[in-house]
């Protein structure tokens, strides 16, 4: 899909002469292939108990493991771990400092820099506020990581990442681990992600995460979408691609290719939870993943607004999210280990001129998952948004070009994401052993400036 | 079909939107329909690499390349090669033909699943060259010396350059289809108005089907065409009286004129298939049963010559005779089904089957009944439309009808009953019954 001439010229010696900067050319992930390309350097801060799982993690998946930024051979490292989640103090976080400082000069291009930070007040459950006996420095101390990963982000280079795990001290973290080391998560930087306890079953085969699970996608005939039903695929999923009836000649293909099944649904239908229910009932018996990706855009100046562009992007954007989760809680077709992930945009975080109803209905699906994220807590399912920035597809490649290469370079790999990006960003969610994360918004932006 | 036999289940159906000849679909082959409904099909219910048991399939127009069409659909579809198939062709009655072929296969244990397709092009009709042309170079083919070749060459002559073009007229009685047609609605007094409004009726009623989504789950777009393109919702009475008759124009000192484009099916491409199994074959892969297939019967009449006592049958009335045969062997009255699918072929072909069943002496003298068959609640008639309004690619309408048929009756409920009647040219016809799931 991608067509980006800029970064693909910047890969010439001669034209890097000029001075264009290189523009990296982002791993991804291609199946058997390795979790990392060379060593993890793992380092702990304090007592932190995750350095450990981490370490045995990486030596399941064959990937030497290095213990002090000084030690080893001095050559590249392909991640950079470190388990702060020990830290309270000031004195703890210059010992941060000290171990990430030489740790990023070793970081290899296409690198992860990955921080597992406390919670603020680790006497709290993710959904609650500070409590009054909250330790004030150890709060500080725990916010601090937020403004240290994402300006790390900014400075890693050459397709590397930074991105923090805000870790329960129960938290299941290693599907969370897994995704942000390896080439899935490509275009996700910057960002900050909570991840809780959960009863958690590590897939057998690290290769196929999804095997056994039925997933359901909207909006799967093309674009996004279309990734996403082919990446829930690969990963082992039976894929549900759904999609309006007139959209059924590539929602068959994508279907096929998928080896699952289209289902022709305009998801605003008075019925259509309804049908989509009974379906997955009567041809699965239940839905693991379902996965809200339908949406269309309607720009108009707010000045110039109609109702009918108005209710049109909200009834597709953000009702038929309601009423379909609203019906999923209500029946028992979504497993104990379920999981609706739905797709929001970096335009409702930061808004976008001419979009006021599609942030409005995309801010809406942000609310909704934080309102969701407890009651589906209850039966051990989760629910979060995935917020893409600048996507490489169809509606992008018809943008003005001075819009276009606006959009693709103001983040910190600058250049667009793929379709893939978000559909990786889907099936880490969608995995069983993700059951930690929940009522997460997670960029996939390339830490976009918009909405950081 | 012995009553010991199980029963095959329609588990559903595919099909593309018809369009209209020279339309939407003038670039498509039927190799390109068939392979594409195919995949419809196996998008809708995960087929993907699946063997089935066969594919029965066929059209009414083809290529000679299109020899074992069928199986090289198969081929081109995401179905296993291993799959295997075969062609058939009984004119109009090939879709139904097929769908009762692979349920007698799956009745009989020969199968465990099967799926009965169509498909039909008239923008892409075989046009061969014409048979003096042809027997010159058969001949050259036969040619062993110079001499020979040259003495064969020299027999081109330029009228040869016209070609053959397939001919929607019977080869008996050089008359069109229509022309028949007229014949029958006229001896049976079938009046305008009652044609037109039973077109408008399929209009509405397909329209309003695709209103709530019925054909969501039966249609695949394709193509760039998301609905059938001969569909006028806005269909009327008025509109359609304003047509001028085409066919009947010499008979009947004039009041023959009665059929015109609006209660005539135009000339249509398309494809559609039916997905059927064993009720064991369709739980084991987790899919529904919509209906099962009851009986079947084909029946045809003299349409050349008539007997003794009677004159020619029309040539699109064997339905007339097929259906009694079909209820009295299954104890059922023609008012104890739910549904009649009776295909529209020409709003006065449904016409005058229906006059012919209400008509006591016909009854009597022709079917050997003691009493009509007797009206139907024409509330229970087409109720998603017919051909009038989808358009009928020949081969593919029998699919068609199946699965629609089939979904209806299982909204209905179990127990529910509906008949299949399609005419066909050469005097045949295709009946059936199927029974809600």
């Amino acid at each position: 899909m991608s067509n980006d001439t800029l970064r693909d010229l910047s890969q010439n010696p001669l034209v890097q002469r000029l001075g264009v900067p290189r523009i990296p050319v982002l791993r991804r992930h291609s199946p058997g292939a390795p979790l990392l390309t060379g060593p993890a350097l793992v380092g702990v801060i304090g007592a932190g108990a995750f350095a450990e799982p981490v370490r045995a993690l990486l030596e399941d998946a064959a990937v030497e493991v290095i213990a002090s930024p000084d030690a080893g051979d001095e050559g590249k490292v392909a991640a950079v771990v470190l388990d702060a989640t020990a830290a309270r103090t000031l004195d703890d976080l210059a010992a941060v400092q000290q171990f990430l400082t030489p740790a990023v000069k070793r970081l290899a291009p296409g690198g992860r820099l990955l921080v597992l930070s406390p919670e603020s007040d680790p006497s709290e459950g993710p959904l609650a506020g500070p409590s009054i006996d909250t330790d004030v420095e150890a709060a500080a101390v725990a916010q601090a990581f937020d403004g240290l990963i994402r300006s790390a982000g900014k400075e890693v280079r050459a397709g590397a990442t930074a991105n923090l795990l805000v870790v329960s001290p129960d938290a299941a973290i290693g599907s969370s681990v897994r995704f942000f080391l390896s080439a899935r998560s490509t275009y996700v930087d910057g960002q900050v992600v909570h991840v809780g306890p959960a009863t958690v079953e590590e897939p057998a085969d690290v290769e196929h995460p999804l095997a056994g699970r039925v997933a359901v996608v909207t909006g799967a005939a093309r674009g996004i979408g279309a990734a996403i039903a082919a990446t829930l695929a690969r990963d082992g999923a039976t894929v549900v691609a759904v999609d309006i009836p007139a959209a059924g000649e590539s929602l068959a293909r994508v279907a096929n290719q998928a080896g699952g099944t289209a289902l022709q649904l305009d998801i605003t239908a008075p019925d259509a939870a309804q049908r989509l229910i009974a379906h997955v009932q009567e041809r699965h018996g239940h839905v693991d993943l379902v996965v809200h990706n339908a949406g269309i855009t309607r720009d108009k100046l707010l000045a110039n607004m109609d109702a009918d562009r108005w209710n049109a992007v909200m009834a597709v954007n953000l009702r038929s999210q309601l009423t379909i989760n609203a019906a999923l809680l209500e029946s028992d077709v979504l497993s104990d280990s379920g999981r609706i992930v739905c797709v929001a945009s970096t335009s409702g975080i930061a808004g976008n001129r001419g979009q006021t109803n599609y942030a409005a209905s995309k801010a809406g699906v942000i609310g909704m998952v934080r309102a969701l994220a407890p009651k589906l807590a209850e039966r051990g399912a989760t629910i979060n948004a995935i917020a893409p920035g600048f996507i490489e597809t169809e509606m992008t490649a018809t943008m003005p070009l001075g819009t276009r290469e606006a959009g693709r370079r103001i983040n910190s790999l600058r250049q667009g994401g793929l379709p893939v990006d978000v559909a990786e960003t889907v099936g880490w969610l969608g995995q069983a052993a993700s059951g930690g994360v929940t009522g997460q918004v997670v960029r996939v932006c390339g830490q976009s400036l918009l909405g950081a | 079909m012995p009553k010991t036999a199980r029963r095959a289940a329609v588990i559903g159906g595919n099909r593309i939107p018809f369009a209209r000849a020279n339309g939407a679909y003038a670039q498509a082959s039927n190799r390109d329909m068939l392979i594409a409904t195919l995949d419809g099909l196996v998008a809708r219910f995960g087929l993907a690499g699946l063997r089935i048991g066969e594919v029965a399939g066929g059209a009414v127009l083809k290529h000679s390349r299109d020899r074992d069409l069928t199986r090289e659909s198969v081929l081109g579809s995401r179905l296993s090669p291993t799959t295997p198939a075969y062609d058939v062709q009984q004119a109009c009655g090939t879709g139904l033909e097929t769908a009762i072929l692979v349920a007698n296969k799956i009745a009989l244990g020969q199968i465990e699943s099967g799926i009965a397709a169509g498909v039909d092009t008239a923008s892409d009709a075989p046009v061969a060259v014409n048979d003096d042309f042809r027997r010159v170079l058969m001949q050259l083919n036969r040619a062993r010396s110079l001499g020979d070749r040259l003495r064969a060459v020299a027999g081109i002559r330029p009228g040869q350059i016209v070609p053959e073009i397939p001919q929607n007229a019977e080869p008996r009685t050089g008359l069109s289809m229509g022309e028949h047609m007229a014949l029958t609605a006229l001896q049976w007094k079938i009046s305008r108005e009652a044609q037109d409004e039973l077109a408008v009726a399929s209009h509405h009623n397909l329209a309003a089907a695709y209103d709530r989504g019925f054909f969501d789950d039966l249609v695949t777009p394709y193509l760039g065409l998301t609905r059938d393109a001969n569909l006028r919702p806005d269909s009327s009475v008025e509109k359609l009286a304003k047509l001028k008759p085409v066919f009947g124009k010499g008979i009947g000192d004039g009041t023959g004129a009665t059929m015109t484009a609006g209660n005539s099916t135009p000339l249509t491409d398309g494809a559609s298939a039916v997905l059927l199994g064993s009720d064991g074959w369709a739980a084991e892969h987790k899919l529904p049963v919509l209906a099962h297939v009851v009986d079947a019967e084909t029946a045809a009449v003299d349409f050349v010559h008539g007997s003794d006592t009677h004159g020619p049958d029309g040539l699109l009335t064997a339905p007339v005779f097929a259906v009694p045969r079909l209820l009295e062997r299954n104890g059922l009255t023609l008012q104890d089904l739910d549904y009649y699918e009776i295909h529209e072929a020409f709003a006065s072909t449904v016409l005058a089957t229906l006059a012919a069943w209400e008509d006591p002496a016909f009854a009597k003298e022709r079917l050997g009944l003691d009493a009509p068959l007797g009206p139907i609640d024409r509330s229970k008639l087409n109720v998603n439309g017919s051909s009038l309004a989808t358009g009928h690619p020949f081969a593919a309408t029998g699919g068609r009808i199946v699965a629609s048929l089939a979904k209806q009756l299982h909204e209905k409920g179990p127990g529910s009953r509906g008949l299949i009647s399609i005419c066909a040219a050469e005097g045949q016809g295709v009946v059936a019954i199927l029974e809600g799931a």
